[in-house]
């Protein structure tokens, strides 16, 4: 293998023949993914999380407790493909609908997101002081009041670091979404191989992005999670 | 002391049983009954384990009392059916571990639930914005005041984790103060202080007890006891074995269970 025309070809295609264009519309759908996922997963987790912490006085609340389990197993063990799969292809043609691939693998990626978060927030949940929301009650503010005003903004604080996780791993698992037909940033590089049956630079290229994307992401985690923990100086 | 009207908290037949994790029933409190009155200073004392803190717990249903009730402002706490949050507005209370909000600053610790429950009453999101404004205004001067009166109003702003232990305690203490209560419960204030901090906590204590506020205390500060108690009650296993005044109860107790205790810690 000839490095310098392998380089070369993909250049030509990358640069000339408007490559970049393909590329930035993977850029594009990856992020959008990763980052409107992890938003729903966020909304869905801090739901389950906040569920599954509840007092099990009551009846109904262990039935949610046990739709919430049900869903948390549910997400977490099947794959990520398997569920892709399954909403883009059987789902629609069940109810004789259709939606873009795209908007399918944000919801996808959403819930199952939400599945792991809810995990991660539980722990966080459980890792902020007892006495917090013993102090809160004590003062005649009502269970989910202090939940959301005190007990939930410490337990956010405690995981930014395994939530910033979350995003780089779903950032990264965006990767598959080639398999219900949207264009992300491995799609776009794969596209470029196929033009020129030459794959180890547009791969390597690739590697190189994710590589990029991430230690980019890592360091805004560290900064917000800097930015949050002002009230511990 | 004695007549009807003064009665505050009327605590009868009081138990509350936990569950050991091979399901054996532990009795922490086994049947107590009490009544606390307008204006009296009550200081719990016994040995570790005796349900001191179990039954201070309860007054505020911290912990839901097993079997009994507890009749406060004309209503049985006890009662799963009874809105103890608004009760709680009512009885404050202070921890030993402090446990001020360590997401917000000083005056927002003090501030965040008058400001919360009066903007609730007063119609919640609804509420008019100058209405809520004037709620914040009254409260933040009442805040202000309380740190001024401890001399902390420099420490307004900052986050509790660059306090002492001790203007930590002060400062949950104005905190409960902040809601006005009927009554103080005290858990233990002073067990987790550094021992020159102690006396700047009972310092401020001593204040209330002398301005007349109603409080419950859990303590294992004798000098304090004796000092500021209207009525010392001594608990073991989960029982009321003695109370009395403190002068008759430190030199004259009755029980066997007493002497041994006062033996122990005087």
């Amino acid at each position: 293998m000839n490095w310098q025309t392998s380089f070369a070809e993909f250049w030509r295609i990358f640069a000339e023949q408007e490559g970049y264009k393909v590329f930035l519309v993977g850029l594009g759908t990856t992020m959008a993914i990763a980052t409107l996922g992890l938003l729903i997963g966020i909304c869905v987790g801090i739901v389950i999380a906040a569920i599954k912490v509840l007092p099990k006085y009551k009846k109904v609340t262990r039935v949610f407790q046990k739709i919430c389990d049900f869903y948390v197993a549910a997400f977490r063990g099947t794959p990520l493909v398997v569920q892709l799969l399954l909403a883009y292809y059987v789902i629609p043609g069940i109810f004789g609908i259709s939606w873009p691939a795209e908007n399918v693998c944000v919801v996808v990626f959403g819930l199952n997101s939400g599945a792991y978060v809810s995990e991660i927030m539980r722990s966080g949940i459980l890792s902020v002081d007892p006495g917090q929301m013993e102090a809160g009650r004590a003062l005649g503010l009502s269970y989910p009041v202090t939940m959301l005003k005190i007990v939930i903004p410490q337990a956010i604080k405690n995981i930014i670091p395994t939530l910033g996780n979350e995003y780089i791993s779903l950032v990264k698992e965006t990767s598959i979404v080639s398999f219900v037909t949207a264009t992300d940033i491995f799609k776009s590089f794969k596209e470029i191989g196929d033009a020129t049956y030459e794959y180890v630079v547009p791969y390597l290229f690739m590697a190189l992005v994710y590589i990029v994307i991430v230690l980019i992401l890592t360091l805004l985690v560290k900064l917000l999670e800097t930015w949050l923990r002002r009230s511990e100086k | 002391m004695n007549n009807n009207e003064n009665i505050l908290i009327d605590v009868r037949n009081l138990r509350k049983t936990f569950k050991k994790k091979n399901g054996e029933p532990v009795h922490a409190l086994d049947g107590v009954d009490n009544v606390i009155h307008n204006g009296e200073k009550v200081v719990i004392i016994g040995p570790s384990g005796c349900g001191k803190s179990t039954f201070l717990r309860c007054l505020n249903c911290m912990e839901d009392p097993t079997a009994g009730s507890i009749y406060f402002d004309g209503e049985d706490l006890a009662d799963m059916k009874v809105d103890i949050n608004k009760h709680r507005e009512n009885i404050g209370m202070v921890f030993q571990q402090f446990n001020l909000f360590s997401n917000k600053t000083v005056i927002q610790n003090i501030m965040l639930a008058p400001v919360y429950l009066k903007t609730k009453k007063a119609g919640g999101i609804f509420a008019k914005a100058e209405v809520k404004k004037k709620i914040k205004a009254e409260v933040r001067e009442t805040a202000i005041n309380l740190l001024r009166r401890i001399g902390l109003e420099d420490k307004a702003n900052v986050y509790p984790s660059t306090l002492s232990g001790g203007q930590k305690q002060r400062i949950a203490i104005i905190r409960a103060l902040a809601m006005n209560p009927k009554v103080m419960l005290f858990d233990e204030p002073t067990s987790a202080l550094d021992p020159e901090m102690v006396g700047e906590v009972l310092d401020l204590m001593k204040e209330l007890a002398n301005e007349g506020m109603t409080m419950v205390v859990v303590t294992h500060e004798m000098g304090f006891a004796r000092e500021v108690a209207d009525r010392i009650i001594f608990m073991a296993d989960g029982k009321i074995v003695e109370e009395g005044a403190p002068a008759e109860f430190f030199e004259n107790p009755k029980e066997e269970r007493t002497k041994l205790f006062l033996k122990c810690v005087l």
